[in-house]
């Protein structure tokens, strides 16, 4: 067999073919045919190594977190002496209470929220604006322009951390939600796909609507808006997910606690916290995220599926 | 920043091509003119500040000698005392052995799961939310948890679990010979998720023709898996590789929560080191020069990157 000829071209389109095809798949095959299928001793394996890949993925991904919601509701010698025992001496239900109160973690959901929602907000902004001139009006320093936002993709994020410390406290942001709320709204990879995506809008609509006596801001609101939706809320929930798990800026860019987040505060309030209450804490801190992958799944997994992003 | 805490945000499904090229179609709409400017210079002027100047400002305070108060150019007096410095190899030997024990464990996880999820048709969707749950999680929090699960005691949660089967206890975090192992374990879990969710989308863009070739020709599951499915996901496996050691070289938040870099120096990273420098002894310009040799270092491999996937993209 030669299949190696075949290989195409990786481009972000891989997101939109992964959408078309998820959940349209009885027609359709990977490796594995219904012809394959049709064989009893291959349908058994098959069958065997699906359930057995579903239990372990639940195991491993789910187990955690399912484990970290008993604890969270655990007596503390409950949780050491019997990791695997369900409640021996009762749940506690006023560990969360306890955790939202005395540890301080409703400060730290509030200033969390605080943060996220300014984050993805500039994002959002910085993303479709930037991407609406690359892509749409295409002015003659586009190109170069272009350039200087790409090239920070490639170069590696570690540099500039002690210069932008440095930055931000010359210019007075540090300690305030400024100094996260801006250096990480600038992301190259949330302008590149919003940029990609502008430029699948046909651009005869921006040409009828110039004919019409409509600017380019007007062109913005009433067009590429509304047709961009979509895309806005992937680049909104990506943003969204990074800031809530970001940990090493908000620790350097604010040092008060009392205006850190959960993130921070947690890691804090750890060695002294009883860990009952920090458990619940911590349940706490992964509620939010995970009502919004929940009910999101599909913009993540299409955004995902079409970045690259690896854990540093 | 979130380029060195979350991950550094490198579309690898994205053809480099892609990227640099300006658009393909020439047709423009507005040349000139001061509203698209207008538009986005407020984006512009963020990243100017936020990024660009801080990328040009780390090559300069290298060579500089600073401590918030007052700054004087010193040569490369810092590179030398960096170099100097007896920790350093010891926190690139253990950032190696980092990215060595993550690449061994952390890098065949989601290809499998990937492989295996794209064959799924019914439990497909299921199976997909599932493999990016960890993802979403903020990694203090699994830290904090993994750091019980990791109690040394015989009633830890792993030594229960594997006392079930006879083995242990084990030190985990406490013992420098398991410490790193234990750190990887943790940063595995938060990030295979994503890598598997990429590989799915490649596999799920495979030309399905080519499978019914293959079978028609009489080829067994396993020799299509062998001869379509691995070559076809080559190039998504070279870039994710190469981006899992640009990511694991600035590894940070695990071992310094976990550990704080021991016991005994043996997690101390070189992104670590780069802390100490800069917030425990004031000394900026050393970690502003250490962040350079990373930086530069680093660069080999996102060379590779552009390279590679340019050569890809021309076939």
């Amino acid at each position: 067999m030669t299949v190696d000829g075949t290989t195409r071209t990786r481009t972000a389109g891989m997101g939109d073919a992964w959408r078309k095809r998820v959940g349209t798949r009885s027609l359709e095959r990977s490796n594995v045919s219904d012809s394959d299928l049709s064989r009893r001793s291959t349908r058994f394996t098959f069958r065997v190594v699906i359930a057995v890949t579903i239990g372990l993925l639940f195991v491993i991904s789910a187990g955690p977190l399912l484990w970290l919601a008993k604890s969270a509701i655990s007596a503390t010698q409950d949780t050491l002496a019997q990791p695997f025992a369900f409640w021996p001496s009762g749940v506690q239900w006023h560990n969360l209470v306890d955790a939202w109160t005395q540890i301080r973690i409703g400060q730290f959901t509030v200033n969390s929220l605080m943060i996220t929602t300014g984050e993805v907000i500039v994002a959002v902004i910085a993303a479709v604006t930037l991407g609406y001139v690359l892509a749409v009006l295409r002015p003659r320093y586009g190109p170069i322009l272009n350039a200087c936002i790409m090239a920070t993709l490639f170069i590696p994020g570690v540099i500039s951390l002690i210069p932008l410390y440095l930055t931000v406290i010359d210019l007075g942001l540090l300690d305030t939600f400024w100094a996260v709320w801006l250096p990480n709204g600038v992301s190259a990879f949330n302008v590149l796909i919003m940029k990609q995506y502008f430029e699948t809008i046909p651009r005869e609509l921006f040409e009828a609507a110039k004919v019409d006596g409509a600017g380019p801001v007007r062109i913005l609101w009433s067009i590429v808006l509304p047709m961009s939706t979509p895309i806005i809320g992937v680049v909104a929930l990506l943003a969204f997910v990074a800031s809530w798990k970001d940990f090493l800026w908000p620790l350097l860019a604010l040092p008060t606690p009392s205006k850190q987040p959960l993130s921070v505060g947690l890691s804090t309030i750890a060695p002294q916290a009883d860990l009952a209450v920090l458990m619940a804490g911590m349940l706490i801190a992964v509620v939010i995220p995970l009502i919004v992958f929940l009910t999101f799944q599909k913009q993540f997994l299409t955004g995902a599926g079409s970045a690259g992003a690896i854990k540093g | 920043m979130s380029s060195v805490t979350s991950p550094p945000v490198i579309p690898a499904a994205v053809a480099v091509e892609e990227v640099l090229a300006p658009s393909r179609n020439r047709r423009r709409t507005y040349r000139g003119g001061v509203v698209p400017f207008l538009i986005a210079a407020p984006a512009i002027i963020l990243f100017a500040i936020f990024s660009w100047w801080p990328i040009l400002r780390g090559l300069v305070i290298a060579f500089q000698k600073t401590n918030l108060l007052t700054t004087s150019w010193v040569g490369i007096e810092n590179f030398e005392h960096v170099l100097a410095d007896p920790l350093l190899g010891q926190a690139l030997a253990n950032t190696a052995l980092y990215a060595g024990l993550a690449l061994v464990l952390g890098f065949p996880i989601p290809i499998l799961f990937a492989v295996l999820i794209a064959e799924m048709r019914r439990t497909r969707h299921i199976s997909s939310a599932l493999v990016f749950l960890p993802v979403i999680i903020p990694p203090v929090v699994s830290i904090l948890l993994w750091k019980i699960f990791f109690d040394p005691s015989e009633r830890g949660l792993f030594n229960t679990a594997l006392g079930f089967v006879g083995i242990g206890p084990l030190p985990w975090l406490q013992s420098p010979a398991t410490a790193m192992l234990s750190i990887v374990l943790v940063a595995t879990w938060g990030a295979f998720g994503s890598s598997a969710i990429i590989y799915l989308a490649t596999l799920l863009a495979i030309d399905t023709q080519l499978y019914e070739a293959a079978e028609i020709d009489g080829a067994s599951i396993l020799r299509r898996f062998w001869h379509i499915t691995l070559p076809q996901m080559r190039g998504t496996i070279l870039l994710l590789l190469l981006l899992q050691l640009i990511g694991t070289f600035q590894i940070f938040t695990e071992p310094f929560l976990l550990t704080g870099g021991g016991p005994n120096n043996s997690t101390l990273t070189l992104l670590m080191l780069i802390y100490r420098y800069a917030f425990i002894y004031g000394n900026f310009g050393q970690a502003a020069a250490l962040s350079l040799m990373l930086a530069v270092a680093l660069s080999v491999f996102a060379g590779l990157y552009l390279w590679l996937s340019r050569k890809w993209s021309k076939r």
